[in-house]
């Protein structure tokens, strides 16, 4: 097949964008779809915050008596549900890479535009299924993980919709994955070479890798589950003769790389962030690169660090500990070169990099928390306590979530033309950052004195730090605010950004803001050196 | 291309073409057919995990008669030979022998679906009698799902291979070669899956 393009054709009235209502279609544009993937998103997350403060105010006392137990346990699924499989993972992939990764390596498109449409448009049908899954007589109401035997034996329906809706999300992320690899492996513009591309595709890359390889076997893992539940077979009933262990065995083979999947693209949007706003050239980029395949190599071969408290034989016990440890080695590697990007730069303290480097500050601490949750005398003792989900915030919300306001500060003038307030941007920050670190540090201290993660109820000497984290979450929660008063203020009447406010290097700012439907007027620009800053 | 209306607009235009790019849709592919080769990676995982350490009750039946599943293998290492001969055949723009060698490949593809059911109602065990009767029928239903498939697929591209108004010919043997491609990892799974579930 050769996809013929004709530039002249790309100026034509009739092809530009037909106002707000092309992102309500089935849009075949890599940048309609983009925007699409962060908006939807962005509701979901909204949902998912919600269920968030809900969880939070049940918490702020040691009875449960915001919301019955197993409400709780069903807002507890949801709220982690929907924040992984439609919030982050859809907008870290699916939305800042469609409208990115064509600039990035010089095309038109992305490689399968009716593919990428399918793939996005899986997506609300699917958010809404899980939605309604609440709704039904006995949600879900087992986790995020939907361990069995626990999602076999507590009340069906709902958790045989959660099964599909996620089966669905699954099918989006791999159709998305096969149409990044084709599209970075493939569509280079002609004389651009793999080591010149710039960081993000190497990261998106490498998440592809992740989804294509270890996503079906999640979708096989809970066709199995279904089975279980639906036709009564005893895959993972122990009672039928089963093993609950091969259920974790499958489900982290996918759970632990989504892991990556979710915090690599961030990784690649931040060292697109850092040498713009800093005016230098990113630091370390060869290594960079190795870090990231090197993370991709080792993330599929550390899953059983979720399993010490699950009968884990003891050799098994130590390859994963050794395996897990060796992930520090790369991602330290990239910390400290997002470091030395910064070290000597002239930084503006904008919005974009206020929330790059609270990134940085989080990720260091998430980070150091999951070497030592690998170690596993330390990991028996905190195992499912509130440690955990300290530590898997600080990674999630405090890394990636982080990394996502980031881009939005950095790209908005990009997608809209317009700049974004930055008085309101930095207030954006102040709290979400403060709110943040309220929230999940005291989370540690609670881990390590005992208190369970997923339990409506705790013991009262726990009352006073639980009040506090709650009070972080309320914080989280107004932050909300100033950011969407920013966006909506600033699509109306934000000041005109130009083609390049940020005096950028990399491809998609050397095109029109908002760029033309084709991407480029003429030909695609060569860029051999995205980060030649300061030369 | 915005939309639907737009792409129409862009194909009237071929006869300016200005830029080109080679053909990747093989390629994508084989990236979704490593990413399903995954899914039957964790079956088979699953599986022996199970035979390894979950110990069977006791009188439960696990030995499987080889006839049938050896014909089986037969009749599909058969049907990619026929394949491959139609892809020949369209290759030298004869359709109406291409036609042939795939209503054959589909034929082949029928025959295997019609033994394996014959198997299914045979067998001295149904899908929740024990673990392994259970890992059994998920793992030759969910391969039998994929022949399903792959046999509607083929009927499609034979009845698109005819000579009037049928749109494969030797330019345009994409569709064949995706089919054939799909239809030869199908076989490949179906190679490992007789080895694991039956031979081992």
């Amino acid at each position: 097949m050769t996809i013929s393009i004709d530039p002249q054709k790309t100026n034509n009235e009739s092809l530009q964008p037909k106002g707000w209502l092309r992102y309500f279609s089935f849009s075949l544009d890599h940048k309609v779809i983009g925007i699409q993937y962060l908006v939807c998103g962005f509701l979901f997350y909204l949902i998912g915050g919600t269920l968030a403060s809900a969880i939070r105010i049940e918490l702020a006392s040691p009875m449960s008596d915001f919301m019955p137990r197993d409400v709780y346990n069903q807002v507890l699924t949801l709220h982690g549900t929907i924040m992984i499989f439609l919030w982050i993972v859809p907008v870290v992939n699916g939305a800042f890479g469609n409208y990115l990764i064509p600039f990035y390596v010089g095309a038109r498109d992305m490689a399968f535009p009716r593919l990428n449409a399918v793939a996005f448009w899986l997506i609300p049908p699917s958010g809404l299924m899980l939605v309604a899954s609440y709704f039904v007589e006995g949600a879900a109401q087992a986790g995020w993980t939907a361990y069995p035997p626990l999602s076999i034996t507590t009340p069906q329906s709902g958790q045989i919709i959660w099964i599909l809706s996620v089966l669905l999300l699954g099918g989006s992320s791999i159709f998305g994955g096969i149409n990044f690899i084709a599209t970075i492996i493939k569509l280079r513009r002609p004389g651009l070479k793999l080591m010149q591309l710039p960081m993000y595709c190497w990261a998106m890359l490498g998440t592809s890798l992740l989804v294509v390889l270890s996503t079906p076997v999640l979708a096989g893992t809970l066709i199995l589950l279904s089975f279980d539940i639906i036709a009564k077979t005893g895959f993972f009933n122990p009672v039928l003769g089963g093993n609950v262990v091969v259920y974790q065995h499958l489900f982290w083979f996918y759970s632990h790389p989504a892991v990556y999947i979710m915090v690599l693209p961030a990784f690649g949007l931040v060292s697109e962030i850092l040498p713009v706003h800093a005016r230098k050239p990113l630091f370390g980029y060869t290594t960079m690169v190795f870090s990231i395949m090197g993370i991709v190599v080792l993330g599929l071969v550390v899953w059983a660090h979720h399993m010490f408290t699950s009968g884990t034989p003891p050799w098994m016990r130590l390859f994963f500990t050794i395996a897990t440890a060796f992930i520090a080695v790369p991602t330290g590697i990239k910390f400290f070169n997002w470091v030395a990007t910064l070290w000597g730069g002239k930084i503006s303290i904008n919005s974009a990099m206020l929330f790059s480097c609270g990134f940085i500050i989080n990720f260091v601490f998430g980070g150091i928390t999951g070497v030592a949750l690998a170690q596993v005398p330390f990991d028996i003792h905190v195992h499912d306590t509130y440690f955990v989900v300290a530590h898997f915030h600080y990674i999630v919300y405090g890394g990636t979530v982080f990394i996502i306001f980031s881009s939005i500060y950095h790209w908005f003038p990009k997608v809209t033309g317009k700049m974004l307030n930055e008085k309101l941007g930095i207030l954006h920050f102040i709290i979400t950052f403060i709110g943040f670190n309220l929230c999940f540090a005291p989370q540690h201290w609670l881990g390590l004195n005992g208190m369970p993660r997923r339990v409506a109820e705790y013991d009262p000497q726990f009352q006073l730090v639980n009040q506090i984290s709650s009070l972080g979450a309320l914080l989280m929660a107004i932050s909300t605010i100033p950011f969407l008063i920013n966006v909506f203020l600033s699509v109306r009447n934000g000041k005109d950004a130009g083609n390049n406010p940020w005096n950028a290097l990399t491809p998609e700012w050397l095109t029109s803001s908002p760029p033309p439907v084709e991407n480029w007027e003429g030909e695609a620009p060569l860029v051999e050196e995205p980060y030649g800053y300061g030369k | 291309m915005t939309t639907l209306d737009s792409s129409k607009e862009i194909q009237k235009n071929n006869s300016e073409v200005n830029e080109t790019h080679e053909d990747f849709r093989m390629f994508g592919l084989i990236t979704f057919l490593i990413a399903d080769g995954m899914t039957f990676a964790g079956f088979f995982a699953a599986y022996l995990t199970y035979k390894a350490v979950n110990p069977l009750p006791d009188g439960a039946i696990y030995e499987l008669e080889l006839p049938i599943p050896t014909l089986n293998t037969i009749l599909l290492l058969v049907s990619s030979a026929t394949f491959h001969k139609a892809g020949k055949a369209l290759l030298k723009d004869k359709n109406s022998d291409s036609q042939k060698w795939l209503f054959f490949t589909a034929f082949l593809g029928i025959i295997f679906l019609i033994c394996q059911l014959f198997e299914y109602f045979h067998l001295p065990f149904g899908l929740t009698d024990n673990l392994f009767a259970s890992t059994f029928y998920a793992l030759t239903g969910f391969h039998g799902l994929h022949v399903t498939l792959g046999t509607l697929m083929i009927l499609i591209i034979a009845w698109q291979s005819r000579i009037n108004g049928g749109r494969l010919n030797s330019q345009n043997m994409f569709p064949l070669e995706a089919v054939e491609l799909y239809w030869h990892f199908v076989d490949g799974i179906w190679v490992i899956l007789f080895i694991i579930l039956y031979l081992l």
